[in-house]
């Protein structure tokens, strides 16, 4: 407090302290970046030489270090010299950037080569200009007695988010008659919500095993895969229908949880992990070696759509088939079908979720998440861990079968490069991120993991890079993910708790027993 | 039987550099408990810098193998060490004290963003080893002959080997005999006694991530040695191979790690000669399954004791 309020006095002055650990952060920047960004390795008719990259290496050492003096000064609560700095550095970039094509010569004033890092290199700035605008804010709100505006928007928003849920399920059932423009346009976009929503369920179901069992589970990726090659192969081979298989594969899903879960379930906490990391791995690999069965690297192609009740929904059917715009009696749209599955997978995703909402309801529910409190207290109280565990799993794995087989019906095209690790990790990130057990903190995890890359996708291998950094930096500004805050399930007073009289009967109990 | 000794020889080569990433993840993971996922990775760029190291070298016209060695093991391994340290004092040390999730969702991202940078910076491709190592290392030296077939053993093979029984020893004495060891065994007990001690925590975790990635570059080097070929990807497989080494053989136990770390190759090899290379990871993952059902801490780890 002392400190904010005499700020005025030590305002912007550089301490060599401060110096020597920015200068510290300039060196080893520079000493991680000299051989692996300084030197580029160029394999050109089997021989290997090299190009060198040095200004690279000097601008980032150099941005590092200002960087450093910005953030420590921003950390000691003195953001003026951080917010001027930072409000020039990314204007002198955004005008490099726009003016580069209108004069010849500008171009190597600019920082690197590729333009997608240029662009991204002005972010940096900007972000520290922001923040130090916000530390401002709040040291100016904290000298004149009022709370910064961050905690006064977080303390509004909460009661709200029971109704930001009914809005987000509205707005998800009206999308599609929304104007999103011309069709191609309400195709890309439904299309990248459809895969929102996949990846929302799939959040939703390891929820369940990660978020309310408390169970790492690296291979979750496993059961999503089993169900979409369930499908898959029940469709192509035996000709059996979307809505048979689905359960189908929702069973069979669930079944592998169980047959993997039940040895390894004794196990604890990052044990678990790698058990099921290796598992995961395991299943690619059997799909992809087995070829005569599932089809090897290749895949499963040409597989089923799924059918409206039973109604195509092609341009044209078979002999004696009515599809669906000729049953409704609508012009053929290609839109339809994505529409279709659109819902579809919203409808999977809303059951995901009531179904789980009232298993945390039922004493089930209530035995996962006090397990994953403490597991020696639940053994005391009787509940078997194993069996409680063992369900919890074989759930979660049950629903990642449907959503696998929803993609291979999406898709009509599955082959083993979907399955990889780095899809359970997505996963696991987004259920994180959301904040271990929170719904709908998992669609605003998915929104920004899953949806933000999917409409930037022409930044093409900037893209992961990008996903990277995102995952570490949300885990430091986030560590308990985006919504962090956790309501109790069950209490004792005020809101929420047992009536009255349930309390003063157990009271007059207790007072009778402790006679 | 020459069969089973060549694939022995070839098993416990690949074995040797398991261990020594594993090395990393079970000190990691004993004095911290969090699976360090960035740390195959970080093997992959101990790989890279060598050949980068190598290949400068080489345009100044050094190509004697052991005066390259001494370069590589100079320049690249601290520098691959830096990066042990940079990656835990940027990614983990923020999350310490916070969810046991954090720092792995943070270590996943780390990882993805390593394999991705080396990935736009050096390319897809997989890059040659630029060293004329045919010339300057001796033929195979045959053990054994029969039937026409005969066991040999490479000098590569040999340096990995020898390379990795001195690291071993030297590591061994380091945690047994010096402070910084003790330091370390102490923070593994108990993190806040220790503290309470004087022992300074971070300094002693920081350190622990710049010696596991100084093995993990060791074990690059060799790699690059021993395959003459590396690519962007070639972190992962061999991150949770090690890793499931480490788990195998006890988490927090250095002969532990080395012992799982061999197992891991053995099983790799010998399951790839006689029955099926495909499925050779599948063996290897079974053997992790198994070793966890009945013996849940692994090989020479101490059974948990539950204090409630």
């Amino acid at each position: 407090m002392a400190m904010a309020i005499s700020r005025p006095a030590a305002a912007a002055s550089v301490t060599p302290e401060l110096l020597k650990q920015a200068l510290a952060a300039g060196v080893v920047t520079f000493l991680l970046t000299s051989l692996i960004v300084g030197i580029e390795t160029v394999s050109s008719t089997g021989q290997l030489t090299y190009n060198t990259r040095y200004k690279e290496v000097f601008v980032a050492s150099v941005a590092v270090f200002f960087g450093s003096i910005a953030v420590n000064l921003m950390r000691e609560g003195r953001p003026r010299l951080a917010l001027f700095g930072g409000a020039a550095v990314t204007v002198v970039l955004l005008a490099l950037l726009t003016l580069q094509y209108a004069y010849a010569g500008l171009e190597a004033w600019l920082p690197f080569q590729a333009p997608i890092i240029n662009w991204g290199s002005v972010i940096v700035p900007a972000c520290i200009c922001i923040r130090a605008a916000q530390i401002a804010a709040a040291g100016r709100a904290r000298a004149e007695g009022r709370e910064p505006a961050s905690a006064r928007l977080g303390k509004v928003t909460q009661p709200l988010l029971p109704w930001l849920g009914a809005a987000l399920i509205v707005l998800a059932f009206a999308l599609p008659w929304l104007p999103l423009g011309d069709r191609t346009q309400a195709k890309k976009i439904i299309d990248i919500c459809t895969i929102v929503l996949t990846y929302v369920m799939l959040g939703w179901g390891l929820n369940i095993v990660v978020g309310l069992a408390g169970l790492l589970d690296l291979g979750y990726v496993a059961f999503y895969a089993v169900g979409a090659y369930t499908y898959a192969m029940l469709s192509t081979y035996f000709d059996l229908s979307f809505w048979v298989c689905l359960p189908l594969a929702g069973l069979l899903a669930a079944t592998f949880g169980v047959v993997l879960g039940f040895p390894v379930l004794r196990l604890r906490g990052d044990y678990l992990a790698i058990v099921t990391l290796g598992f995961g791995e395991m299943i690619r690999i059997i799909l992809t070696n087995w070829k005569e069965v599932t089809g090897g690297p290749a895949g499963i192609n040409k597989i089923p759509r799924a059918s409206f009740f039973g109604l195509p929904i092609e341009r044209d059917a078979p002999e004696g088939v009515v599809t669906f715009h000729q049953f409704f009696g609508l012009e053929y749209n290609p839109n339809h079908r994505v529409i279709f599955l659109y819902y579809l997978i919203l409808l999977c995703a809303l059951v995901v979720n009531f179904v789980t909402m009232r298993i945390r309801r039922l004493p089930l529910g209530r035995a996962w998440e006090a397990l994953r409190e403490d597991e020696t207290a639940c053994r005391a109280l009787g509940i078997n861990p194993t069996n409680t565990k063992l369900t919890a799993f074989a759930m979660g794995a049950m629903f990642a079968g449907f959503a696998g087989s929803f993609f291979a019906a999406r898709n009509g095209f599955i082959d083993p490069q979907s399955f990889v690790f780095l899809e359970s990790a997505v996963i696991l990130a987004i259920v994180v991120l959301g904040g271990l057990g929170s719904q709908i903190g998992i669609v605003l995890a998915t929104a920004v993991l899953i949806g933000m890359p999917e409409l930037f996708r022409e930044l093409k291998d900037y893209r992961m890079l990008a996903f990277g950094i995102g995952m570490v930096l949300i885990m430091i500004w986030r560590p308990g993910g985006l919504m962090a805050h956790r309501e109790p399930t069950i209490r004792l007073h005020g809101k929420g708790a047992p009536p009255p009289a349930v309390i003063k009967i157990k009271e007059e109990k207790t007072a009778v027993a402790a006679k | 039987m020459v069969t089973f000794i060549q694939q022995l020889i070839n098993g416990l080569t690949l074995g040797a550099v398991y261990g020594l990433i594993a090395i990393g993840y079970t000190m990691v993971y004993g004095i911290i408990g969090m699976i360090n996922f960035a740390h195959g990775d970080i093997y992959m760029i101990g790989a890279f810098q060598s050949l980068i190291v190598i290949l400068v070298l080489g345009t100044f016209g050094i190509t004697w193998v052991p005066l390259a060695l001494l370069f590589v093991l100079l320049i690249a391994v601290s520098l691959t060490a830096l990066y042990g340290w940079a990656v835990e004092r940027v990614a983990y040390r923020p999350l310490r004290g916070s969810t046991r999730l954090a720092p792995l969702i943070s270590a996943i991202g780390m990882s993805i963003f390593l394999s991705n940078s080396v990935l736009l910076l050096q390319g897809p491709r997989g890059k040659p080893l630029p060293l004329d190592t045919e010339g300057q290392f001796a033929a195979p030296f045959q053990l054994m002959t029969a039937d026409g077939i005969s066991a040999q053993i490479t000098d590569k093979q040999i340096m990995i080997m020898a390379v990795t029984v001195l690291v071993m020893i030297g590591f061994t004495l380091l945690i047994k005999r010096t402070s910084l060891g003790r330091q370390q065994r102490a923070c593994e007990q108990d993190m806040k006694m220790a503290s309470l001690l004087g022992v300074n925590i971070n300094r002693t975790i920081s350190l622990t991530f710049v010696m596991g990635a100084a093995l993990a570059c060791v074990a690059g080097l060799m790699v690059t040695l021993y395959y003459e070929n590396i690519k962007f990807n070639i972190g992962f497989v061999a991150g949770i191979k090690a890793f499931s080494a480490a788990v195998v053989g006890g988490v927090g136990s250095l002969p532990g790690a080395m012992l799982g770390g061999l197992l891991i190759g053995l099983i790799e090899v010998f399951f790839s000669a006689y029955f099926s290379v495909d499925y050779k990871d599948v063996a290897a993952f079974g053997v992790l399954v198994a070793v966890l059902i009945f013996r849940p801490t692994g090989l020479l780890g101490r059974p948990e004791v539950e204090k409630v």
